[in-house]
């Protein structure tokens, strides 16, 4: 029970840390003039404090030291319970919505997965749109190393945690010394490429309301949209071409663009292997498929095909999921194809969904490795990486970890199937919910959103984007008997 | 000249040999007594126990009026720290450390006066390195020694049947190959020296050293012998200091397969090296070395620290089809009983580096010296000074100077261009030469003809 107290003390600590973000939608009242939001919102945000507070100050005096497990436990309270109290500000506003539904939304956005079951967007009011948006950009770096940044008190558990909630297979390079120091950098460079990211969009055509929500979703790698055609709407092939710039930066991993901001270098991103395989992988693919659209006459012309390929495949390779055209039209090998980069290429430690490119490395290089053994049993071919040997327990997490998500993909689009939905469709929401993607196919297809499905389906994508975005071991751990054992 | 040797390792004892010979007063310190012992016993020198990094040793062994330091102990950083001393208390003039680890090599600026004050660091492993490297590059040659920072080449090797030049007097070589400019320096038959002249007819099985500029020794090799296959296959055994250098050099180039038997120093050479194959197994393994296709190797190099596994190995892989066999071979009884027979090349470390250290122990200036045919003969590059009046050899033909008898002048080097040395070959000031010295004894003689006379000063 004491480790529950644990748990919760520091839980309470970070809602009420949490609160204060509702404060960017009450500014967005208050300059829209929407007094009844604002107090919609401050009454939210009054809830989320007190809730926190209340928890903080029960537990205070049977608190434990947070330790390994206490980590992972907090790492998933966390994770459920901000996006509930996110809905509040939604339920209170949009009529007719349900929890289920709400509850989809702000997982939706905080896990950066960027599927909506909500339709007339463009209609929503302005703080709504904004709040929806940075729940995308708080949870794209990750809303406990936003606490770890901020929160030096978290102590000795702050790494755990960091470790637990931030995407890849090895975390243990660290940038400074401090944790906390880390994680602030992390973001100081977050927030200096979003504020670039909404000035460029605004110079690119957008009113401030749209580049704001758009830096946002953009470069937590989310795709909310303020409309319900999505990027689309605006008809800019400059807006599109920002997006596609903004979202390969955000497809990086964050610290290599610490490095090369510190180290005021371009170097810096030559020697991360995954970046280069990601860029490499998305921009071959977008020449790929705009050749495929432009041969099978999808599209008269090269460029005009360039222009919509290069947009769609980014936008769905790095897991945002904004959609300039209904790509499903496409023939079907291009969304496949689309659907495949969003599992494999982002990078750890960036905003993006998936296995991560790291992981994607080390199995072609451990399949590579099979080979070698087999020609030279006497060999010793470590695994290396951009020059860096990667230890054999890693190599052996990873391919536990591709286990675990390939059974998960499975018996959740199992979980769908049986609900009634076809496979097509049950198979990509699955997909593109635990890569955290979004715009699946058929059903759940770009043209289209989730509010089709049923209660019961829409739970289950909940619970995907949940394990795909920290990344299946933390939550599954959970589950398992030997973590509640003493 | 009285020259002060930390270490009586590998290193330090082959230079203490070879400079006692030469009538240098020598002390050798090192931290294990038993080795000094030995050494004492074997030569006439004086030794010292002691922690070669500590003052109170330098100064039991005379470093007060030492004239050159060598620091070649085990540790790079003793042999820093032992440099620093010499400069900073004791004024000691030069100052030679050996350096391995490559990250103080990559730092020059760590030896200049303001930090650690070695005026020439060494490092014997890449010497071999190089060493056999060119070996690999040129499988015909037995040595290829660079002169001149590369500019000429010193190349011995074997005379086959085939070959064009075989049977035929060495002036046939102008006749046949007009443009290029080359040079037989000395021919061994059955171990006795020739001194070449025009007249000489080669034989097949003679060993010949040539001189050339190194664009040319493809060239000139093809006059001596049956070209091979270029090289592309290369196996080396044992993955130490030497292996892991050679796979390093070698393996953008050549399909390389380093054999290493400790499993750890496997996971660390892997770990390092890009596009070397690793196996963990014993050099003298034969089933491995058929698993590894051995027969298809173009050279197999034997480069553990233990002579016995060395040779075996290099055994058994020439058995097994082998083109060209190289084995490293530490004690000198033993590379006289191999060489020339199933092993192609056996490879002395003494003295493929003593070379470098000797050049900065000889009187004159001399830039670069090489050990020959195991320490029996040597090529030396001088760096003639002065003028007419001053020089013995300025300003005057090859044909006149009074060289002793074996030493032949091969080449000159004249700012970049490379002058074959013929009877009406001109010295002159700041020419690099390249002297053959058939035996060793005159090489006094020879440094003596190239000094500077006194009246210079």
């Amino acid at each position: 029970m004491r480790r529950l107290f644990t748990v919760f003390h520091a839980l309470g600590l970070m809602l009420v840390v949490f609160s204060f973000a509702y404060l960017l939608p009450v500014i967005t009242g208050l300059i829209y003039s929407d007094y009844i939001l604002v107090w919609d919102f401050l009454l939210t945000m009054l809830w989320t404090f007190s809730a926190g507070a209340l928890m903080w100050l029960l537990t205070k005096r049977r608190k434990g030291e947070l330790s390994i497990r206490h980590g992972y436990l907090l790492v998933v309270a966390m994770w459920t319970a901000m996006p509930a109290f996110a809905t509040l500000p939604l339920l209170m506003m949009i009529p007719n919505l349900s929890f289920t539904d709400a509850y989809f939304e702000t997982m939706s956005g905080m896990t950066t997965t960027g599927a909506t079951v909500l339709t007339g967007l463009d209609n929503l009011p302005p703080a709504i749109n904004v709040w929806r948006h940075q729940l995308n950009w708080m949870g794209g770096l990750g809303i406990i190393v936003l606490a770890v940044a901020v929160l030096p008190l978290l102590g000795i558990g702050g790494r755990q945690l960091f470790k637990a909630e931030t995407p890849g297979p090895m975390k243990d390079t660290a940038l400074t010394p401090r944790i906390a120091e880390t994680a602030r950098n992390l973001w100081i460079v977050y927030l200096a490429i979003t504020l670039l990211c909404i000035v460029t969009l605004k110079w690119a055509g957008m009113s401030w309301l749209d580049a704001v929500c758009h830096a946002f979703s953009a470069m937590g790698l989310g795709g909310f949209s303020t409309h319900d055609s999505s990027v689309g709407w605006f008809q800019s092939p400059l807006i599109e071409f920002v997006m596609i710039v903004f979202m390969l930066f955000a497809v990086i991993n964050f610290a290599t663009h610490f490095l090369a901001w510190r180290g005021r270098s371009l170097k810096v991103y030559a020697r991360d292997a995954e970046a280069v395989a990601s860029l490499w992988l998305i921009i071959g693919s977008c020449f790929a498929i705009a050749l495929f659209l432009w041969w099978q006459d999808t599209y008269p012309e090269y460029l005009t095909a360039l222009r919509h390929a290069s947009f769609n495949v980014v936008s769905i390779a790095t897991s945002s999921g904004y959609a300039s055209v209904d790509y499903a039209q496409w023939p079907i090998f291009a969304p496949l194809w689309m659907m495949f980069l969003t599992a494999i290429a982002a990078s750890s430690g960036s905003t993006g969904g998936g296995i991560k490119m790291i992981r994607t490395l080390v199995l072609v290089k451990q399949a590579g490795r099979e080979f070698i053994q087999l020609l030279h049993p006497a060999v010793v071919n470590p695994m290396k990486i951009g020059g860096h040997v990667v230890a054999n327990n890693i190599v052996f997490a990873v391919l536990g970890f591709i286990f675990l998500y390939f059974m998960s993909i499975m018996t959740l689009t199992f979980a769908l199937l049986i609900s009634g939905l076809d496979f097509i469709s049950a198979f990509t929401a699955i997909l593109a919910s635990i890569n955290n993607c979004g715009p699946g196919l058929g059903v759940v297809g770009p043209a289209s959103n989730y509010q089709g499905l049923t209660d019961f389906q829409t739970w289950v994508c909940t619970l995907a984007m949940l394990i795909g975005r920290l990344e299946i071991f933390t939550v599954l751990i959970l589950f398992t008997p030997a973590f509640w054992r003493r | 000249m009285k020259i002060l040797i930390l270490g009586a390792g590998q290193v330090g004892s082959t230079v203490a040999e070879n400079l006692v010979g030469e009538a240098n007063d020598i002390t050798v310190v090192d931290s294990d007594g038993e080795k000094l012992v030995q050494l004492q016993d074997r030569l006439d020198l004086r030794t010292v126990v002691g922690n070669a990094a500590h003052p109170s040793t330098l100064e039991q062994a005379g470093i007060g009026d030492a004239d050159m330091l060598l620091a070649v102990t085990q540790s790079d950083e003793v042999n820093l720290v032992a440099c620093k001393l010499a400069a900073s208390l004791y004024n000691t003039p030069t100052r030679i450390a050996r350096i391995r680890t490559v990250d103080y090599l990559k730092r020059e600026e760590l030896f200049n006066t303001d930090n650690f004050c070695v005026d020439f660091s060494i490092c014997p492993e890449q010497i071999l390195t190089d060493y056999i490297t060119k070996l690999i590059e040129f499988p015909e040659a037995l040595q290829v020694l660079e002169f001149a920072d590369g500019k000429v080449s010193l190349v011995a090797v074997k005379a086959f049947e085939g070959g064009p030049l075989v049977g035929k007097p060495l002036s046939f070589l102008r006749t046949h190959m007009p443009q290029v400019e080359a040079r037989v320096a000395a021919i061994f038959r059955q171990d006795r020296a020739i001194i070449p002249e025009g007249s000489t007819v080669v034989h097949a099985g003679d060993e010949i050293f040539f001189i050339a500029a190194s664009d040319n020794i493809r060239r000139v090799l093809k006059e001596m012998r049956r070209m091979d296959k270029p090289t592309k296959r290369v196996m080396i055994v044992g993955g130490g200091n030497i292996g892991r250098r050679l796979a390093k050099a070698l393996e953008s180039d050549y399909n390389v397969k380093l054999i290493e038997f400790n499993k750890k120093s496997c996971q660390k050479l892997a770990g390092e090296l890009t596009n070397t194959l690793v196996l963990n197994g014993d050099g003298t393994d034969e089933k491995l070395m058929q698993q590894e296709n051995v027969k298809e190797v173009d050279v197999f190099c034997a480069l553990t620290n233990d002579d016995e596994n060395n040779i075996m190995s290099s055994l058994l892989a020439k058995q097994a089809g082998a083109r060209k066999v190289i084995a490293l071979i530490n004690r000198s009884a033993y590379v006289d009983l191999v060489q020339g027979g199933k092993i192609d090349i056996a490879l002395s470390p003494a003295h493929v580096t003593i070379g470098s250290l000797l050049a900065y122990v000889r009187q004159g200036d001399v830039a670069e010296v090489h050990s020959l045919r195991r320490g029996a003969a040597e090529a030396l590059e001088l760096v003639v000074h002065g003028d007419r009046d001053s020089s013995r050899v300025i300003g005057r033909l090859i044909g006149e100077i009074d060289l002793p008898k074996g030493a032949t002048i091969g080449a000159l080097v004249r700012g970049n261009e490379v002058i074959m040395g013929h009877h009406d070959t001109v010295i002159e000031a700041e020419d690099h030469v390249i002297v053959f010295v058939v035996d060793k004894k005159m090489v006094k003689k020879v440094e003596k003809l190239f000094q500077v006379s006194l009246g210079f000063f």
